[in-house]
């Protein structure tokens, strides 16, 4: 008996499910290590980092200003936000129900609880009391979501999208998360060391949860061209970019084997091109011209995307007659 | 257990009279008795986790979005012998040959309109007929593959039809599920019975579909079309592709080119052979029938009527199980079978006949009135359960339009013991067996049993406040 294919449609439902789940988790990290480290800076230098906490998520000041509850606020809860962790992790279940029979029944009920859980709590509940306990339970819902899918999904070509998703959305945000960082601070190599704040590099570290990892590789030193090494090009660390290229890597080369379609050439070549570039980057080279090289990493990812949905997904019916 | 038990006037299911159960009821009745209520609750409260951890819900519509609901489930199982299902089976089969024989008729020559048996104006002045479907022909001339015929009961225990759905019936996951549950909460009772089983129903239905599959396609792929999540019968859409191993789809996941249904999966475009579809004729193919439909396949049409694709059921059916139609089907089973029916109807008045009109309008508050198009037991009067109010709602509802309505006699549905609220009580029930019609007709025996769960009401569906409960049909 022939296994029959993937529909598109689940294909499309599983991928999504899983960039948004990871978009939830990356917002609530950033958030979490925002309102954490404000409490040891001056006001100005606590704006500044609001200001660019917006940029690296991309999106806008809420109507009502820019102060830090309001931000969190629509960050958070506010459901008319597409960027707000109850709007990403109401993306993913809604997604996640429409494949409810091709998931497993513990995915299933762990992202509707997740989800429940977010829906129940209100902005006075959590501000008022400890905003870091919220945030960690999503982080720790959205890593239970991860564990159960590893432990009870097969790895099949489903699986594998699930993974492509998570790895995308997570080499994209790390790469705008560190532009967003350089671009404030980078005025020449010089000035960087000048205006270097010790601070502002542990909270970056911290928005990847890899200040420990960092630390076992470099010590507590903390240099700028050693966190974008790190952040950047560990070949180990499961939220570096390069890491995450890998497994791009990987999900690419297994969902090809499994549809053994045409066209799934360029998205295995695309990919690999992305892993080529991490695995060989020089940071000195990189940090020459940090933003273009950062940009050109988006740009691989995006193709990646682009090519998956070309491939897989959105083809046009006459490619596939033909 | 049974001190609040009312025999009444109507056929009882268990009891011949009080305190004499009917010989198939015996072992159950005495296992009854001897359980502590305790126990009884104990088991209904794991029955209904049951339900609930497995996510066997359907949606109601008109709450809330997502207000999903399990289907109330009663633990003790209705019981039908050998000799009734024989006669239950053979009168389905009769009356699925004949319809479907009307279907193949009406949509070609018009045998039986030419022969004055039904009036021309009746049958185009259906709602569900579908003047596209004339002349096409269809795999094997099967109409309709999947039927969920009401039966119930009158006062002296025959069985008679209520009516018939024949577009997309629903509430077959039920029986199944029904049944794996009752095996789980009374094993040993269950083992005692000689119970015939029915969880081949996913293979009879597979093998049904397969029946349908354009020649030449020795292996076809058949897939289970359903309008989506959020329909209420969602999950019995995903029980039965489960069950059958077939992939479960939107419209969004097929289209048409040059007349063959594909699906679109990562690995290409897939044809496709049969579609079980769960989606109205109304929103089965926009180019054909509503336009701003986007839970069909576009070009769908086409491609059945060029016989590249199998459709379960066909297009069209629901003239046949017009409520006013109803009432010519012992007419129809004579005109193509020349056979009696075996099993009888309800009495059924037509408000387009001025006789009848004139009977009904004088007798609302004892009649039941339908409309014509409706199912789900929206659209109904229950004369002797209406206020004043709704009657004359309904005098002015059919002088407006007498075609849309029917009336019947308030039926004396049968009732069933069931145990609510630590007792156990008698509720009216009816029986809606599933009939596959492909090469052959073959009826898995049981059926799902409907409970009107509110003390004296009539109304079994789901919608509005019913339950079910488990169908044993026995060996001999």
């Amino acid at each position: 008996m022939t296994k029959t294919p993937m529909l598109s449609r689940v294909a499309d439902s599983l991928y999504w499910m899983a960039r948004y789940l990871e978009r939830a988790e990356h917002t609530a990290r950033l958030l979490d290590v925002n309102l954490h480290s404000g409490l040891d800076q001056t006001p100005s230098a606590a704006a500044r980092r609001w200001e660019r906490l917006l940029v690296t998520l991309h999106s806008v000041p809420p109507d009502c200003g820019a102060t830090p509850y309001a931000i969190t606020q629509a960050l958070t809860f506010d459901t008319a936000n597409n960027d707000s962790i109850v709007a990403s992790i109401a993306a993913a279940r809604e997604n996640a129900r429409q494949v409810r029979e091709q998931i497993s029944s513990e995915m299933w009920e762990q992202i509707n609880r997740l989800y429940l859980q977010v829906r129940r709590t209100s902005m006075h509940e959590m501000w008022s009391g400890e905003p870091h306990v919220f945030f960690r339970a999503i982080k720790e819902g959205a890593h239970l979501f991860q564990g159960i899918t590893d432990a009870t999904l097969s790895y099949d070509e489903g699986w594998w999208f699930i993974q492509i998703g998570r790895y995308l959305e997570r080499a994209l945000a790390t790469a705008t998360l560190l532009d967003g960082h350089f671009g404030a601070f980078d005025t020449g190599a010089d000035d960087l060391a000048a205006g270097f704040d010790y601070l502002e590099w542990v909270s970056l570290l911290k928005s990847c949860t890899a200040f420990e990892a960092y630390c076992k590789v470099y010590t507590a030193s903390i240099r700028p061209e050693h966190v974008v090494e790190f952040l950047l090009l560990n070949a180990d660390f499961p939220r570096s970019v390069r890491f995450a290229a890998d497994m791009i890597q990987d999900a690419a080369q297994a969902i090809g084997r499994a549809s053994a379609t045409r066209g799934t050439a360029r998205v295995e070549r695309l990919a690999g091109r992305l892993r080529a570039a991490l695995d060989y980057g020089q940071v000195d080279e990189i940090m020459a011209d940090m933003h273009a090289y950062l940009m050109s990493v988006r740009r691989m990812c995006l193709q990646v995307h682009d090519a998956i949905y070309h491939t897989y997904i959105s083809y046009s019916v006459d490619t596939m007659l033909g | 257990m049974f001190t609040s038990y009312e025999i009444g006037s109507v056929y009882d299911e268990m009891f011949a009279r009080e305190g004499r159960p009917r010989p198939q009821y015996l072992a159950l009745y005495e296992r009854l008795a001897e359980l502590p209520a305790e126990e009884l609750r104990q088991r209904q409260q794991a029955a209904d986790a049951t339900f609930l951890n497995q996510g066997i819900t359907f949606t109601v519509y008109g709450h809330d979005q997502g207000t999903e609901k399990i289907f109330p489930y009663d633990l003790i199982p209705r019981i039908i012998t050998a000799a009734e299902w024989a006669e239950i089976e053979r009168g389905l089969t009769q009356r699925i040959i004949a319809l479907n024989l009307f279907l193949r008729d009406v949509y070609h020559e018009g045998r039986i309109l030419a022969d004055g048996v039904i009036p021309r104006e009746l049958l185009y002045s259906c709602r569900h007929y579908r003047r596209e479907m004339r002349g096409i022909h269809v795999p094997r001339d099967v109409y309709i593959a999947v039927v969920g015929t009401d039966l119930v009961r009158d006062a002296d225990g025959r069985f008679v039809v209520l009516e018939d759905n024949l577009r997309v019936p629903s509430g077959v996951s039920y029986m199944l599920v029904n049944r794996q549950v009752m095996k789980r909460t009374f094993p040993t009772l269950f083992s005692r019975y000689n119970v015939r089983p029915t969880e081949h129903y996913g293979q009879a239905l597979l093998e049904t579909l397969r029946a349908l599959a354009p020649q030449h396609r020795p292996d076809p792929t058949i897939v289970l079309l359903t309008p989506g999540v959020y329909n209420s019968a969602y999950f019995e859409h995903t029980f039965l592709a489960r069950q059958m191993g077939i992939q479960l789809v939107e419209g969004r996941d097929l289209l048409a080119h040059d007349n063959i249904i594909y699906m679109r999966t990562t690995a290409g475009l897939r044809r496709v052979d049969v579609i079980y579809r769960r989606v109205d004729d109304d929103f089965v193919d926009p180019l054909a029938f509503r336009t701003d439909s986007t839970l069909g396949v576009a070009g769908l049409l086409n491609a059945y009527r060029a016989g590249n694709v199998g459709l379960a059921n066909a297009i069209g059916t629901g003239i046949a199980d017009d409520k006013a139609i109803y009432a010519y089907v012992p007419r129809i089973i004579s005109y193509y079978l020349g056979e009696e029916p075996i099993l009888p109807n309800v009495e059924t008045y037509l408000l387009t006949d001025e006789t009848d009109r004139r009977y009904v309008l004088e007798h609302l508050d004892e009649l039941v009135v339908k409309a014509v198009g409706e199912s789900g037991g929206y659209g109904m009067l229950i004369g002797p359960q209406s206020t004043r109010e709704q009657r004359d709602e309904f005098r002015r509802r059919i002088l407006a339009d007498p075609r849309n309505y029917i009336a019947q006699p308030t039926l004396s549905l049968s009732r069933a013991a069931c145990f609510i609220d630590g007792c156990v009580e008698a509720r009216h029930v009816d029986l809606r067996p599933y009939i596959l019609y492909g090469e052959r007709v073959v009826i898995v025996p049981g059926g799902l049993t409907r409970v009107a769960l509110r003390r004296g009401s009539l109304v079994v569906n789901s919608s509005q406040g019913g339950g079910s409960k488990d169908t044993w049909v026995l060996n001999d």
